[in-house]
């Protein structure tokens, strides 16, 4: 790829697939955090929905509220006041472990440092939602190939992180947020560890698991990288400033 | 349940990747619990091997053999009770065997008595020095059990007639004549030339502290004749019909030794009645009292070793906060984390109660092979509790650090520096 190439990318396809049923259903949520003696209220009641099929992007400045929102989405974290329903069960009253199966079954992680296990082959750390779903050897092993194969990383299943670049690092992490077929795949600053042609390359990716059929939320303050979405949340202190449809300059 | 076993054997893996990463690391931590099976499992080989020689030596002394003497064998009472006690006559064996014969569907069968001293046995320039002498009669075969090397025990006549003979230990029969059979030879005993008509196989130690193979035995009148001064008594050794019936037995003689000793119904017995149980009565509390103390002892070094384990553990668990995060994030329930952290405790463990076994198992063999009388003992049950104790080693020192982990909040664990 040239520098021309990355220049022609804007004109990349802009379908928007016609949205599914509910997936994420927030309502008037806040969020309260003690610091010392310091009450700091990141959330001070936000509403969303986000359906099937979506490919959203929350932007915002840091201090904003965005990463709670998105422990919030990715139910690493539960509201301290407010309604947030994950396929109509509610996320609100779960407690650890019931949280972790939801995490596991429904929420593909892509993190901003990739968070790979260091000492396990691509195939093991794309492995690892399986093993904590309970899917047999034999079942693990296939899908986990399968999901490698889909990011384009079928001849690096046998590496170690440290053996791999920055982007096949992030797309072994994306291939194990894919494995367990979650119904949202959330992604914090994707490329943010990664240099803006290896970042493409990532969102041309995401682009393409979205054609496929996944429903992807990113989170970045990253104008660049929020384009890629349809849809685009903006949070400031704590409230949603504005969300509608990705305006393609 | 499948998810159960899934996160168990990624576990294991997971430990085994960590330990492999961190030789230098799991190998000091696992000393300390090497350290301590080590000592523990050296501890249970003596004790074992105290209890063997104890019982072997036991049954030396006969199972099935009532001892009547003046004093008992053990006992917790100062000496001056007994001594005054009326001396027990050599006839009373047989006063004692003529009631046992009278008695119908009696427990006992045999008393036969015995005396006993230690002398010098002396033969031209060769020595042995305190040789137990035991007189006896020639009815001792039926109540001991005499192996012969050579030759046979003395009969009636010389029994009866008092005559210089004797059987010898085997070990004093080598050390008088290392040459040749001692069989028909003299040897001088008390001044008193007697002649060997046997020598007793190798019957081995008393605990290591009395040797059966260092013996004379002779005549109890050629004893009595040369060797009873004011105030020695004689024993006298009867053998039981049945050792299940241990308790009527005894009962039995005591009715039978007051008829003997001619003792009122209001008087006290002027005799003890002891039976190998006596012995292991009395030093049961000392063995257990070397046990534990032994074991508390021991103990304290796999309690280091444990420490040693939790403290590395934590360290574990805090430089790889993000990793439980990513985990967490992942899927991984509390249950996940606490098995993967307790497991990684528990390997090492094993690990090192498994190289402490080995090394004690060679320490073992160099000691058996260095001193072969030394009392120890090494068992399978000894294995198994060496690998017991690791793993609850690893599982009492990895929990605390392997609780905090599996508690750990995922949103900070992820963003853990």
């Amino acid at each position: 790829m040239t520098a021309e190439d990355s220049a022609v990318l804007p004109a990349r396809d802009r379908t928007v697939r016609p949205p599914g049923p509910l997936v994420i259903e927030i309502e008037g949520v806040t969020k309260v955090y003690e610091m010392g003696s310091e009450t700091i209220h990141a959330l001070r009641g936000v509403s969303l929905k986000i359906r099937r099929n979506e490919y959203l992007a929350i932007m915002g400045p840091s201090g904003s509220g965005k990463s709670t929102m998105m422990n919030m989405l990715g139910c690493l974290d539960t509201p301290t006041q407010g309604k947030y329903e994950f396929n109509g069960k509610d996320v609100a009253s779960m407690d650890d472990d019931e949280l972790a199966t939801i995490r596991n079954k429904e929420i593909g992680f892509v993190f901003q440092t990739f968070n790979l296990l260091p000492r396990s082959t691509s195939l093991s750390n794309v492995e690892l939602p399986l093993i904590y779903a309970g899917r047999p050897a034999g079942e693990r092993r296939d899908k986990a190939r399968r999901a490698l194969e889909n990011v384009g990383l079928g001849n690096r299943m046998d590496h170690r992180p440290n053996e791999l670049s920055g982007g096949q690092r992030q797309r072994v992490a994306i291939a194990r947020a894919l494995v367990n077929d979650p119904s949202i795949i959330l992604a914090d600053e994707p490329t943010g560890n990664l240099d803006s042609k290896t970042g493409e390359e990532i969102m041309a990716l995401m682009e393409d698991l979205y054609a496929q059929g996944n429903t992807i939320i990113v989170v970045t303050h990253e104008p660049d990288i929020a384009e890629h979405a349809r849809r685009i949340v903006r949070l400031r202190d704590g409230l949603i400033e504005s969300d509608g449809p990705t305006e393609v300059r | 349940m499948n998810r159960l076993r899934f996160e168990f054997v990624e576990s294991f893996r997971i430990a085994y990747a960590q330990i492999a990463a961190n030789r230098t690391r799991s190998f000091l931590t696992a000393l300390g619990v090497i350290i301590g099976i080590v000592a523990v499992t050296l501890m249970g080989t003596a004790i074992g091997g105290i209890n063997t020689g104890f019982n072997r030596s036991m049954a030396l002394l006969g199972d099935d053999i009532l001892y009547v003497s003046k004093h008992p064998w053990a006992t917790d009472k100062d000496d001056w009770e007994f001594r005054n006690r009326r001396d027990i006559k050599s006839d009373a064996a047989e006063a004692l065997q003529t009631i046992i014969d009278a008695t119908p569907r009696s427990q006992l069968v045999k008393a036969v008595p015995t005396a006993n001293a230690f002398r010098n046995v002396v033969r031209g320039d060769y020595q042995a020095n305190a040789v137990f002498t035991l007189g006896t009669t020639d009815e001792y075969p039926e109540i001991a059990t005499v192996d012969l090397r050579d030759g046979r025990f003395f009969n009636a006549t010389e029994s009866r007639g008092a005559r210089n003979v004797c059987v010898l230990g085997c070990d004093v029969a080598d050390a008088l004549f290392p040459e040749r059979s001692a069989l028909e030879e003299y040897v001088t005993l008390g001044g008193k030339k007697f002649r060997v008509v046997g020598v007793f196989s190798k019957q081995g130690s008393f605990l290591g502290l009395f040797s059966f193979d260092n013996q004379i035995v002779i005549p109890l009148s050629a004893f009595k004749k040369f060797f009873v001064r004011k105030g020695s008594d004689t024993d006298v050794r009867v053998k039981m019909r049945d050792k299940e019936h241990v308790e009527e037995a005894k009962a039995e003689l005591i009715g039978d030794m007051r008829r003997v000793r001619s003792l009122l119904p209001d008087q006290e017995d002027d005799f003890a009645i002891s039976t190998q149980d006596s012995f292991k009565q009395a030093l049961d509390p000392i063995k257990t009292g070397i046990a534990v103390a032994g074991l508390f002892i021991t103990g304290l070094a796999l309690f280091v070793g444990a420490i040693g384990i939790m403290n590395i553990t934590f360290v574990s668990v805090r430089e790889r906060t993000r990793e439980i995060g990513t985990r967490k994030a992942l899927g991984a329930r509390r249950r996940t984390i606490l098995l993967q952290f307790l497991i990684e405790a528990v390997a090492i463990c094993l690990l090192g109660g498994l190289s402490g076994l080995v090394f004690s198992y060679l320490l073992f063999q160099g000691v058996e092979a260095a001193f072969p009388s030394f009392p120890i003992e090494f068992s399978f049950g000894l294995v198994l509790t060496g690998l017991f104790m690791s793993v609850v080693t690893g599982v009492v020192s990895g929990f605390a650090p392997a609780w905090s982990a599996s508690r750990l909040d995922p949103v900070t664990a992820l963003r853990y520096e």
